[in-house]
């Protein structure tokens, strides 16, 4: 035993076989973590198509998207006007009601609390929008947050409509 | 230790022993030395080791009929309850089986707390009891998944929801736990799986629990080391055996009542609804035994910090040992720590209670103060008592108040004691 800590080729050995062993049991350990993640069935379910021909305004209905509500509104005037006359800079998560609503009568967002995964209640709350019952979030006519814990607005998918009457998810 | 000489008196045992020295571990566990005042306090170690054996033994029986599937679940568990032979008596026995567990181990966490327990030398068998404690609440929050009624499934999106507070990698981690974009089969047959697995992780971790208090052996209410074996110590058996037996014959027939005359009780009648994606329960509130971790979480209005603070106020526990800076260990001798121990006590069960409570008015206001000085015990109170409280004098050893007269008038003449002892 030499009192230096210079390195020798022993030294070197240890490490780089360590550093093989790590690689080797980490390429190991992938296939077996990557597994818990969404299988090629769970993605296939894409979309999904909804007919919202008799919905009248002040309607709403819910339908599942991958396993999630989403909420489809067909929103009053009162409620259009009361979500595109918010000053934007009172929101806790800022976003304009025109971005989130691309035609103002039809609001489409999944019905997933930002906090922590409930369904909102519809036409409950302080701000005329949702309420989610689980730990007290309030959303605006436009599922924007302005009260409780949730962090962000409520999300909105990908959609678009087929034709005037079908609104196709995802 | 005294068992380090002993020899079988057969000559089978002797050939077996030198191979596998099985018997000194029976002869070891038989005298172990135990101090002679312990109080009924200290009978839950065997209690909770009862509510193990009992959770695994029913748990593998209900595992024999239930099914791990999202469209089967739920009708599985009414299959037991209403066809099995039995079967309806032995889920009572493991849904409430779990309460019964966390009782007990409540119990047994606040003797801990009152007497001293996880002071050195004893920090590690605390830690250990820690980790036992955090698999508890693991395996119980699976568990209440797998009937898959509607508190089972939005009990479970909320709590792997908490995981999607983390900063940048949060969705994906949830979404890796649920194995897809909700809470749904994927994540049914996994927690079932864990929820198999972890009760056996607990039982070694129970070994080592044991094995880590054989070594210093066990605190006593008056907290004092104390020589082993001694005239302050008796054998394990037949003393602390029968004594436990004792105790655990009364928690039997608090839980027998549970079972058979309120079996529903301390669950919630939602979950007898199948779990249902569209539809949350108008008030979402976990098993009885959460809820003051479920009140802090909802006291703090932003969603990383509540998960934050909540996960704190389990691993604060770890760092008790060093938190508390006073040598003295038993609140006995300790007036002051008594008096903030109990406040700690009336605090939890305030915390549990406004958890129950919706998550507004008065009840938040509640929830922040009584969250506020659960850390303020931990983080502020034991630290600085440790070092400006007078503790009263102890006692030499534990037959000294006894010989003295009343333990009270013992301590008054302690020196006197200790003379005539000398």
């Amino acid at each position: 035993m030499s009192d230096e800590k210079k390195p020798n080729r022993r030294d070197f050995i240890f490490t780089a076989t360590a550093a093989v062993g790590a690689v080797g049991a980490g390429a190991a350990a992938w296939p077996l973590i990557d597994q818990m993640n969404p299988d090629a069935s769970v993605k296939a379910l894409a979309s999904t198509e909804v007919d919202v021909s008799s919905m009248q305004p002040g309607q709403s209905v819910t339908v599942l998207w991958r396993g999630k509500p989403v909420f489809i509104k067909r929103r009053t005037e009162n409620e259009i006007n009361e979500a595109r006359n918010v000053n934007i800079s009172d929101l806790k998560h800022p976003e304009k009601d025109e971005d989130r609503a691309k035609n103002p009568e039809w609001l489409v967002m999944l019905g997933v609390c930002t906090h922590l995964g409930c369904v909102p209640l519809g036409d409950k709350g302080e701000y005329g929008g949702w309420f989610c019952p689980c730990h007290g979030s309030h959303y605006d006519t436009s599922g924007r947050i302005r009260k409780g814990p949730a962090p962000t607005n409520l999300e909105i998918p990908k959609y678009e409509f087929v034709n005037s009457n079908t609104i196709k998810i995802g | 230790m005294s068992d380090h000489n002993y020899t079988p008196s057969s000559k089978f045992g002797k050939w077996f022993n030198d191979r596998l020295p099985l018997l000194t571990l029976a002869n070891h566990l038989t005298d172990y030395p135990t101090p002679k005042n312990l109080n009924y306090w200290w009978t839950f170690g065997g209690i909770l080791t009862f509510c193990l054996i009992t959770q695994i033994i029913t748990g593998l029986v209900l595992a024999m009929h239930y099914i791990a599937h999202a469209d089967l679940a739920f009708s599985s568990v009414e299959h037991i309850m209403r066809d099995v032979n039995y079967g309806w008596l032995i889920r009572y026995i493991h849904a409430n089986g779990a309460s019964m567990f966390f009782l007990a181990v409540y119990i047994h966490i606040f003797r801990s707390l009152f007497y001293g327990s996880y002071k050195a030398p004893r920090e590690i068998i605390w830690i250990l009891g820690i980790m036992i404690y955090l698999l508890m609440m693991a395996a119980a929050f699976m568990g209440y998944v797998l009937p898959w009624g509607q508190m089972s499934f939005w009990g479970a999106t909320v709590i792997t929801n908490l995981f999607s507070a983390i900063p940048l990698v949060g969705e994906s981690i949830t979404t890796w736990l649920w194995g897809g974009y909700s809470v749904d089969n994927p994540t049914l047959t996994r927690f079932f799986t864990l929820h198999y697995l972890i009760p056996f992780l607990i039982l070694g971790l129970v070994v080592l629990h044991i094995w880590a208090l054989h070594v210093p052996g066990n605190n006593n209410p008056v907290g004092i080391d104390i020589q082993k074996p001694s005239k302050d110590t008796v054998p394990f058996h037949p003393y602390i055996v029968i004594k436990d037996l004792f105790a655990l014959l009364l928690f039997m027939i608090v839980f027998a009542f549970f079972v058979f005359y309120s079996p529903n009780i301390l669950g919630h009648a939602d979950n007898y609804i199948e779990a249902n994606p569209l539809v949350t329960p108008a008030h979402i509130v976990p098993e009885w035994y959460l809820l003051p971790f479920y009140a802090i979480l909802r006291s703090i209005p932003d969603k990383l910090l509540g998960v934050v603070a909540m996960l704190s106020a389990i691993f604060i526990l770890a760092a008790l040992p060093w938190l508390d800076t006073s040598k003295v260990r038993s609140a006995v001798f300790r007036p002051l720590y008594k008096q903030f121990y109990w406040i700690l006590v009336i605090d939890v069960l305030i915390l549990g209670y406004v958890g129950a409570m919706p998550a507004e008015g008065l009840y938040l206001l509640i929830a922040r103060v009584a969250t506020a000085y659960y850390f303020l015990h931990f983080l502020l109170i034991l630290p600085i008592l440790g070092k400006i409280e007078k503790t009263t004098p102890l006692p030499l050893s534990i037959t000294s108040p006894v010989l003295g007269g009343s333990a009270d008038l013992a301590m008054a003449k302690n020196i006197d004691v200790r003379k005539e002892k000398l």
